[in-house]
C-alpha cells in the first residue's frame, strides 16, 4: 500500500496546514465585506471633499439655486439647471424605454420560442456591452442633425436627443430584469389559467403580469438609476447650457455631465471642485435611494416565490 | 490483495448517542457496538434518522450547522467528538459513499487520487498504485484500466457509484459508511455493488443504510432497526443484533411487523 | 353558444394583436442593436489598417493610428482584472460558501447590489479623491485601474456567487467526507466546477469596464500620452480617445473617429461573444 502510512493514523492535522487554512478563510471573510467598505469609503470621500461647498455655499443653496455660473467673479453654484436637465433627459428616456422594454420582455418570456428567446437575449445582452461613448457618437452623427431639422432648432444637442440614447442604454437593464421577473412566475399559475380557457395573452395579462409586477417595478427603478447616472451620453449630447430647461427640446446640462465636463478643469481643493463633489453626493444619494428601493422590492419578490 | 493495517480494527462503540437539529431532537438514546470487518445494516422507515446516525460516525453533521450530537462515539476507543480530533483526519479513516453517485467533474484517475492528494501524497508512483488498488477493490479496474483519463461523467450510473467507492477507499479507511448506495441504481449495478461489499468487508468495517430488507438480509452480518414512533419524540434504536437471528426471530414486535410488512 | 364563440374570437384577436405588438418591441430592440453594430462596422471598416492599429496618432490626431489608446485600454483592463478578480472571487466565495443567513449578510448583499448602481462618474470622483490624491498615485494607470476595479467588483462577485451556487451540494459532501477541509473542497472541487460561469461573468464585467470613460476621465487618461513606461504614468485609452475626437471643436478626420469606435466595439464584442460561447460549450459538457 502506498505511503498513507506517512500521513499516519493520527487524528490531528499538522498545525501549519490548519493555520494556512484559517488565514485564507479569514481573507475570504474580509473580501466579503469589501462592498460595504467601498460603499462607505465612497460616502466618506464625497462628504469630505464637498465639506467646503457645504460650509461656504450650503446644501440648500446649491440644491435649490437657479444659477450655475461656476467660473464668474461672483460665482453661483445652483444645481437646478442640472437637476431639471437630468429630469428631462431621464423622463424622455423612461417614456421611451419602459413600454418598449416591458413589451419586449413579455414577448421574450411568454411568446418567443426557445431558439428565438436565446438569440434575442444574447443580442440584447450585447447591447449592454456597447460603450456609452460609442452610442453617444452615433447620437451625434445620426440623431442630433435630425432632431434639429424635425423641430427646427438651432442645435440638435438637446435633452431630448440625449434622452433617446439614454433610453436605449437603459433598455437591456429593464428587459433583462423584467424577463427574470416574468420567468420567476411559477409554471403552474400559467397552466392553471390556460386550463380555465384563457388565451395565452389573457393569462399573461391577468395572471403573469400582476404576479411579476413588483419585479417589473424593480426593473424600471434600476433602469431609472442607470439613466440618471449615465454620464458620457449626456455630456456629449445634451448640450450643457446653463439655463433651466423648460422643455426637453432645448440644450440642457445634467448632473453627471456637469461633473464630468468640469472636473478636469477645476483647481483641486478649490470651491468649484468641492461643489462638484457636492453634486456627486446629491447624485449618489438619489441613485442610492432608487437602487435601495429596487432591491427591497426584488428581495420581497424572491421571498414570495421561494415557498 | 490489499489488507488493512493489522494495528487498526475500525470498530465503533456508541453510548447514549443523540442528535438535535436546532431544537428538534431527531435521534436519542442509541447504544450499539459496530464490529470490525463486518457489515452492519441500518434499517427503518424513512425519516427515522438512519442518515443522521450515519453522519455522526464521520462527523458530517458538523457541516450542516446548528446540529448538536450528544453521548459518546468511540472509534477504536477514541472519542471522535473530542476537541483534539480533527474531523478532517477522522474522515480519512471513516469514508462515506452517498445515495446518488457524486463523482467530481474530473477524470477517473483524478477522482480516485483526490483523497490521497488531499492528505499529502504527491509521488506519481504512489498515486498510480493507490488508484489501481482502489479501483480493483471497488471491482472497477477491469472496466476502466485503459481509460483512466476519461471524464468520470462518461461512466454509467453503476460505474460512477463504484468509482465513488474506489475514491473513498483510496484514503485507506478502516470504516466505510454507505447511505443507500444502490437505491439510485438498476438491479445489475446493485448486484455488482453488493458483490463489492461482500469482498470489501474482509478488510473494512462497513455500515450501510438501506431501505431494502432483502438487501440487508443478503449482505449484512449485524442489523440495527431504528424507528421514530411519533414526530414529537426522537427516533430510537429498537433492536440490534445478528442479521440472521433478527430476520428469523426478531425480539421486538415492532421489528417483526416492519420486516414482515416489507416482505409482504 | 354563439355569444361565447364571439367572445373567444375576440380574445383570439386581442391575443394576436398583443403578440404582434410585443414582438415588434422585441424586434425593434434587436434591430437597434444590429443597426448600431452594422453602422459602426460600415463607417469604420474602411479605416482599419495595419498602420491604424500599430502607429501612434500624427498631425494632431488627424492622421496616423491609435496604437497607444489600444495599448492603454488593454493595460487598464489588465490591471483592473488584477485588482478586482482576487477580491471579487473571494467575496463571491464568502457569500456562496460561508456567509451565515442573517442581517449582516443581507447588508452585504444590499451593498453589492447598490455598488452596481452607483453612477460611473461617482466612481470617478471617488477614484480621484482616494487613489489620485490621497494615495498620491496621480493620474495614472494604477489609479484608473483601481477605480475601474471598484466598478467591476459587483459584477464579479455576483457571477462568482451564482456560479458557485450551481455546483451541486453532493460534490462538497463527497470532498468533505474524504477528509478535505472546507477550503480545499472549495478550491479543488467547487471552484473548478464553477469556473466557466466565473470566468465568463468576469470577462463580461471587465469588457464593460474597458468601455467606460467617466471613471478614467479624471483618474488615468491624457489627451495625448506616449505609452506609459510604468503603471504610475498617464495613458491614452480608446473610449476617452473617442470622446475627445467626437467632441473636439476642430473635427479630426472622420475615418479615425469611426475606426476607433469600431476597434472599441469589436474588441468588447469579440471578447463577449467568445466568453459566452465558451460558457455554453462548457455547460453542455457538464450536466449535473
Ligand atoms: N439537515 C437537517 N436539518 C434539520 N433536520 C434534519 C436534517 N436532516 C435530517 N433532519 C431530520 O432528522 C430526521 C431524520 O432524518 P434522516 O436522518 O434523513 O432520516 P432517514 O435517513 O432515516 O430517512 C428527520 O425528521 C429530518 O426531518
Ligand atoms: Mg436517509
Amino acid at each position: 500500500m502506498a505511503d498513507t502510512s506517512t500521513t499516519g493514523r493520527r487524528l490531528s492535522r499538522p498545525a501549519f496546514r490548519r493555520a494556512a487554512d484559517r488565514v485564507v478563510t479569514q481573507l475570504i471573510g474580509l473580501s466579503g465585506i469589501a462592498a460595504i467598505v467601498i460603499l462607505a469609503a465612497i460616502t466618506v470621500f464625497l462628504v469630505i471633499n464637498s465639506s467646503r461647498a457645504l460650509r461656504e455655499v450650503g446644501l440648500w443653496n446649491m440644491v435649490s439655486g437657479t444659477d450655475w455660473f461656476p467660473t464668474s467673479e461672483h460665482a453661483k453654484f445652483g444645481f437646478l439647471p442640472a437637476e431639471v436637465g437630468s429630469l428631462w433627459v431621464t423622463a424622455v428616456a423612461m417614456v421611451l424605454c419602459i413600454p418598449v422594454g416591458v413589451a419586449a420582455a413579455i414577448y421574450i418570456s411568454e411568446f418567443a420560442g426557445r431558439r428565438t428567446k436565446e438569440v434575442t437575449k444574447s443580442i440584447i445582452e450585447f447591447m449592454a456591452a456597447v460603450p456609452s461613448v460609442v452610442l453617444a457618437l452615433l447620437g451625434i452623427a445620426l440623431l442630433a442633425p435630425h432632431v434639429r431639422e424635425w423641430f427646427n432648432l438651432d442645435t440638435g444637442l438637446t435633452a431630448f436627443t440625449a434622452g433617446i440614447v439614454v433610453g436605449a442604454m437603459a433598455l437591456p437593464t429593464i428587459i433583462t430584469i423584467s424577463e427574470d421577473a416574468l420567468h420567476a412566475v411559477p409554471k403552474d399559475l400559467r397552466t392553471g389559467s390556460l386550463a380555465l380557457g384563457n388565451t395565452q395573452w389573457q393569462t399573461v395579462y391577468k395572471v403573469v403580469l400582476p404576479s411579476a409586477s413588483s419585479g417589473i417595478f424593480a426593473a424600471v427603478m434600476l433602469g431609472l438609476g442607470r439613466a440618471i447616472g449615465e454620464t458620457m451620453v449626456v455630456l456629449i449630447l445634451a448640450g450643457n447650457s446653463g439655463i433651466i430647461p423648460d422643455t426637453a427640446l432645448v440644450s440642457a446640462r445634467t448632473m453627471p455631465g456637469t461633473i464630468a465636463g468640469e472636473m478636469a478643469e477645476v483647481v483641486q481643493g478649490g470651491l468649484h471642485y468641492s461643489v462638484l463633489f457636492a453634486m456627486g453626493l446629491v447624485l449618489f444619494t438619489v441613485t442610492f435611494a432608487i437602487n435601495l428601493a429596487a432591491d427591497i422590492v426584488l428581495e420581497r419578490q424572491r421571498k414570495k416565490w421561494r415557498r | 490483495m490489499v489488507t488493512a493495517p493489522a494495528t487498526t480494527t475500525g470498530m465503533f462503540d456508541l453510548h447514549d448517542v443523540s442528535v438535535t437539529y436546532g431544537s428538534e431532537t431527531a435521534v436519542a438514546g442509541v447504544n450499539m457496538h459496530i464490529p470490525p470487518q463486518a457489515v452492519t445494516a441500518l434499517i427503518g422507515p424513512s425519516g427515522c434518522g438512519k442518515s443522521t446516525l450515519l453522519r455522526c460516525l464521520n462527523r458530517m453533521n458538523d457541516e450542516l450547522g446548528n446540529v448538536k450530537v450528544g453521548g459518546r462515539i468511540l472509534l477504536d476507543g477514541v472519542e471522535v467528538n473530542d476537541r483534539s480530533v480533527d474531523p478532517v483526519e477522522l474522515r480519512m479513516r471513516v469514508g462515506q459513499v452517498f445515495q446518488k453517485p457524486n463523482p467530481f467533474p474530473f477524470s477517473i484517475y483524478d477522482n480516485v487520487a483526490y483523497g490521497p492528494r488531499t492528505h499529502g501524497v504527491r509521488s506519481r508512483a504512489a498515486l498510480d498504485g493507490l488508484v489501481e488498488d482502489s479501483l480493483k477493490r471497488a471491482a472497477l479496474w477491469n472496466e476502466v484500466k485503459d481509460s483512466l483519463k476519461k471524464h468520470a461523467f462518461e461512466l454509467s450510473g453503476g460505474q460512477q457509484q463504484r468509482l465513488c467507492i474506489a475514491r473513498a477507499l483510496a484514503t485507506a479507511p478502516e470504516v466505510l459508511l454507505m447511505d443507500e448506495p444502490a437505491s439510485a441504481l438498476d438491479p445489475i449495478s446493485t448486484q455488482q455493488i453488493e458483490d463489492t461489499i461482500a469482498e470489501l468487508k474482509r478488510t473494512v468495517t462497513i455500515v450501510i443504510v438501506t431501505h431494502n430488507m432483502q438487501q440487508a438480509a443478503r449482505i449484512s452480518d449485524q442489523t440495527a432497526f431504528m424507528l421514530r414512533e411519533s414526530m414529537e419524540r426522537p427516533a430510537q434504536l429498537v433492536e440490534v443484533g445478528d442479521t440472521r437471528l433478527m430476520f428469523t426471530n426478531p425480539s421486538d414486535k415492532r421489528t417483526e411487523s416492519y420486516i414482515t410488512g416489507r416482505f409482504g | 353558444m354563439k355569444a361565447s364563440t364571439a367572445r373567444v374570437k375576440r380574445a383570439r384577436a386581442i391575443e394576436s394583436v398583443a403578440k404582434t405588438i410585443t414582438g415588434l418591441a422585441a424586434f425593434l430592440v434587436v434591430g437597434l442593436v444590429l443597426f448600431v453594430i452594422g453602422y459602426i462596422v460600415y463607417r469604420g471598416a474602411g479605416s482599419i489598417s495595419w498602420e491604424f492599429l500599430t502607429q501612434p496618432p500624427r498631425k494632431n490626431m488627424t492622421a496616423g493610428g491609435i496604437w497607444p489608446a489600444i495599448w492603454g485600454t488593454m493595460l487598464l483592463t489588465f490591471w483592473t482584472a488584477a485588482f478586482s478578480l482576487p477580491i471579487g472571487v473571494m467575496a463571491g466565495i464568502y457569500l456562496a460558501e460561508y456567509a451565515p443567513r442573517g442581517t449582516f449578510t443581507r447588508v452585504v448583499r444590499l451593498s453589492i447590489a447598490n455598488m452596481a448602481g452607483v453612477p460611473s462618474i461617482v466612481y470617478g470622483l471617488f477614484g480621484l479623491s482616494l487613489f489620485v490624491l490621497t494615495f498620491g498615485f496621480g493620474r495614472s494607470v494604477i489609479a484608473g485601474a483601481l477605480t475601474l476595479a471598484c466598478l467591476t467588483l459587483p459584477v464579479i462577485i455576483t457571477s462568482t456567487e451564482e456560479a458557485l451556487r450551481q455546483v451541486p451540494k453532493d460534490l462538497r459532501q463527497a470532498s468533505l467526507a474524504l477528509g478535505a477541509s472546507r477550503l480545499r473542497t472549495i478550491v479543488r472541487v467547487v471552484l473548478p466546477a464553477a469556473a466557466p460561469g466565473i470566468v465568463t461573468g468576469s470577462i463580461l464585467g471587465l469588457s464593460r469596464a474597458a468601455g467606460e470613460t467617466a471613471p478614467i476621465l479624471v483618474t488615468a487618461v491624457a489627451f495625448y500620452a506616449p505609452i506609459p513606461s510604468t503603471v504610475f504614468g498617464e495613458t491614452m485609452a480608446l473610449p476617452y480617445h473617442l470622446y475627445i475626437m467626437a467632441t473636439q471643436a476642430v473635427k479630426p478626420a472622420p475615418h479615425i473617429v469611426w475606426g476607433t469606435a469600431l476597434v472599441l466595439v469589436a474588441g468588447v464584442g469579440i471578447i463577449n461573444v467568445a466568453a459566452a460561447t465558451w460558457r455554453s460549450r462548457q455547460r453542455s459538457k457538464i450536466r449535473w
